[in-house]
């Protein structure tokens, strides 16, 4: 199976996880653009809004919800060898009996086995220092952006997504020749005389964090300048003109203005981190185990179909749906007005 | 004209000698690149004053106010708060506070919050915090507002909090940069007295920026009219609209009429002016001296200028025209009358009788007429 497989593995938790904050993060911007439209077809025009309307939701629900449950059935049923490799849950025995047999136990093991347990905390654990080292550093790249003069402002913007232009892996992989023994790094503060032996960069969890950092930092810059860019500098003003330092401004008013932004950054950056597999997989040691590793190696390794949709949905209910319902919210309160 | 008996005034501080000015603005200057915003103004505005910066949108009116605020440092010169030299002193240094044209308030916080926010920074006891912004409330008569935030407020309310945020800080300037020009009319010329009271009653010394004459005129205790970086006139509002120095600011505040023509006679007490335009003698008593020959523009504002059917006595500061427009504004008329050398001049009446019962109609010749002391000679 080889790569292929990991992707399209790989691909599938993407795009879910995508669908999902795709429909959290724009829940605003989605709910204002209806309130136009609703101004621009009051009349007759029915018709036309419940389609422009329907066709989102008609996609989430083929592309992301069928899926989801189809994933949250085999997580129910038992492990066989055999196509496919799972047992169903609903059974017709005899004339008129239909059995469903629940499978708990895939469930059950996500808690026993402590293996799970690590590979949930340390995906915590990197996709929340990722997170973080990308808010500070994007938060700087944007804020930098905002203020430059503007018409360097598309100029630099580029330059962020410019190495959307290569092909992901690639970008990934030469982090590995980057950061190997006999990476640049490495020779390059051996031939300066830091160090007399190579330091053990690569396949461990600083590496992860640094392919995160570097992979995810345009998805943390694009929203932050995008609320920084809106941010009239006459708050600022008001601001040292009621006699608040340049840094407390920065604190009290700047960052606290960009908020939107910053929690928009941070649930694009936090979320496909904390399923990251092909990260992991390559810059990662062996004891670097992620979520998305862990699924990997159910499905193709153990060939566990059942455990590896257990520990997907759990992902998704401990993860994702928090953050979900926490956008929700801000976007109601939004929303009323507070 | 003086009243008849003149009753024992206290000069006002900038008639005063002794008076020392509490901000100096000496030699001002800030050019941007090219372009010179500001050109050597020079202003003493005195403790207490509402003085108002009146001028078109781009006459500099706008950067001076901002370098009094720390926003810009001028290229030249420099300014003086209670005998202190500011002008290199941070915004967060300085005991100015400024009302900002879009108020400026901070959408995350609450009025409360909004108000306290500038006390928070001077580092005082909540007690006092609370004690400030109570007072600060109840003097704009929002005290069961605080807790909204500003998006929840009507332009009237934000306003109030806006200068309530500057005034509980007791700076020793407050700036206000257009306050009013959000307003609706109606509540702008409520909100006027409303200021004036406000500031009356805290002592606070204001600068006012405002492309609003009227604005400038009722609020201010003295003004300055601008233009192109420059000021053209300082004065109470009364002296500038009744004795505009120069043409520029005639025709800039209010409506003016203005009349060319050649100086005929100079005596100390009067100047005599031929005016081809006007058809007639114009007889001024106001006016400094002119040399025999000077080409000279008159300005009489259309309420001075009377008007008749029948020919008044005398035939100085009289001439003739037919009515070519009425424009019924409610409380008054203006009639525009064109002289034969094809001037308009506008003529203002209360509209004390209906159109209907009036003597003066569409396409009658009328006389048109007014006061020695209501033509302003000014030089061209």
């Amino acid at each position: 199976m080889g790569r292929r497989g990991v992707f399209v593995l790989a691909g599938r938790e993407w795009r879910g996880a995508c669908n999902m904050i795709s429909d959290g993060f724009l829940n605003y911007s989605w709910q204002q653009g209806q309130e136009k439209l609703n101004t621009l077809y009051t009349k007759g025009k029915n018709s036309q809004r419940k389609l422009v309307v329907f066709l989102p939701y008609l996609w989430l629900f083929l592309f992301f919800l069928i899926p989801f449950f189809l994933i949250l059935k085999i997580s129910f049923s038992s492990s066989l060898i055999g196509m496919p490799p799972f047992s169903s849950i609903f059974e017709w025995v005899g004339d008129n009996l239909l059995q469903i047999r629940f499978n708990f136990q895939n469930y059950l093991s996500l808690i026993q086995d402590s293996f799970y347990r690590e590979a949930f905390t340390s995906s915590l654990k990197i996709a929340g220092s990722s997170t973080l080292c990308c808010l500070i550093l994007g938060y700087m790249m944007a804020y930098g952006i905002s203020r430059a003069n503007p018409k360097w402002r598309t100029v630099l913007l580029l330059l962020v997504v410019l190495p959307f232009w290569t092909s992901f892996l690639i970008r990934v992989y030469a982090w590995m020749t980057l950061l190997s023994t006999q990476g640049l790094i490495n020779s390059f503060l051996m031939k300066i005389g830091l160090i007399n032996f190579p330091l053990q960069l690569l396949n461990n969890s600083y590496a992860v964090c640094i392919g995160i950092v570097y992979c995810y930092l345009p998805f943390m810059v694009l929203p932050v300048y995008t609320t920084l860019e809106k941010l009239d500098p006459v708050y600022v003003e008001a601001a040292f003109d009621l006699g608040c330092t340049p840094w407390r401004t920065f604190w009290k008013v700047t960052v606290s203005l960009s908020k939107p932004g910053i929690i928009a950054g941070c649930i694009l950056v936090f979320i496909p981190a904390i399923g990251e597999f092909v990260i992991p997989e390559i810059l990662g040691g062996p004891d670097t185990i992620m979520i998305g590793r862990a699924l990997w190696w159910e499905f193709f390794n153990n060939r566990d179909w059942p455990l590896a949709c257990a520990l997907a949905v759990a992902m998704v209910l401990l993860f994702v749906a928090p953050i979900m319902f926490f956008q929700r919210q801000q976007a109601l309160a939004l929303e009323r007005g507070e | 004209m003086l009243p008849l008996t003149q009753p024992v005034r206290k000069l006002e501080p900038w008639q005063d000698p002794n008076e020392k000015p509490y901000i100096q603005i000496e030699n001002i200057s800030k050019s941007y690149g090219a372009i010179q915003a500001v050109k050597g103004v020079s202003l003493s505005i005195y403790k207490g004053e509402l003085f108002s910066l009146l001028g078109g949108s781009g006459c500099g009116k706008t950067t001076l106010l901002r370098m009094l605020a720390g926003f810009e440092t001028p290229t030249a010169g420099r300014i003086l708060i209670d005998g202190i030299d500011v002008t290199n002193w941070a915004p967060y240094q300085r005991p100015v506070n400024m009302m900002f044209q879009s108020y400026a308030l901070f959408p995350h916080m609450t009025v409360y919050q909004n108000i306290a926010f500038g006390l928070k920074q001077e580092k005082l006891s909540k007690t006092q915090i609370h004690e400030r912004v109570q007072w600060g409330l109840d003097l704009v008569q929002m005290l069961s507002f605080a807790h909204r935030k500003p998006h929840q407020l009507s332009g009237g309310q934000r306003q109030r909090v806006a200068l309530v945020r500057s005034l509980v800080k007791q700076p020793k300037l407050l700036l206000l940069d257009e306050p009013l020009a959000a307003l609706d009319k109606k509540l702008r010329e409520q909100t006027q007295f409303e200021l004036v009271n406000i500031q009356e009653s805290v002592g606070i010394t204001f600068v006012l920026v405002t492309h609003d004459q009227e604005e400038a005129m009722t609020m201010s205790t003295r003004m300055a009219v601008m233009e192109e970086g420059r000021i053209r006139q300082i004065g109470v509002p009364h002296d500038v609209y009744e004795f505009p120095s120069s043409r520029y600011v005639a025709e800039f505040i209010g409506t003016n009429n203005i009349i060319e023509g050649l100086v005929v006679e100079d005596e100390p007490d009067h100047v005599l002016i031929e005016s081809q335009e006007a058809g007639c003698f114009v007889y001024a008593t106001h006016a400094a001296s002119m040399p025999i020959g000077t080409h000279v523009a008159i300005a009489i504002r259309p309420e001075k200028v009377m008007i008749s059917t029948t020919p008044p006595a005398g035939s100085r500061n009289c001439t003739k025209g037919v009515v070519r427009e009425i424009a019924y504004l409610g409380d008054m008329s203006i009639y525009y009358v064109e002289l034969e050398s094809g001037k308009v001049i506008q003529s203002s009446l209360p509209n004390l009788l209906r159109l209907s019962e009036r003597d003066v109609k569409w396409d009658d010749e009328v006389y048109l007429f007014w006061r020695a002391e209501n033509g302003v000679v000014l030089a061209t």
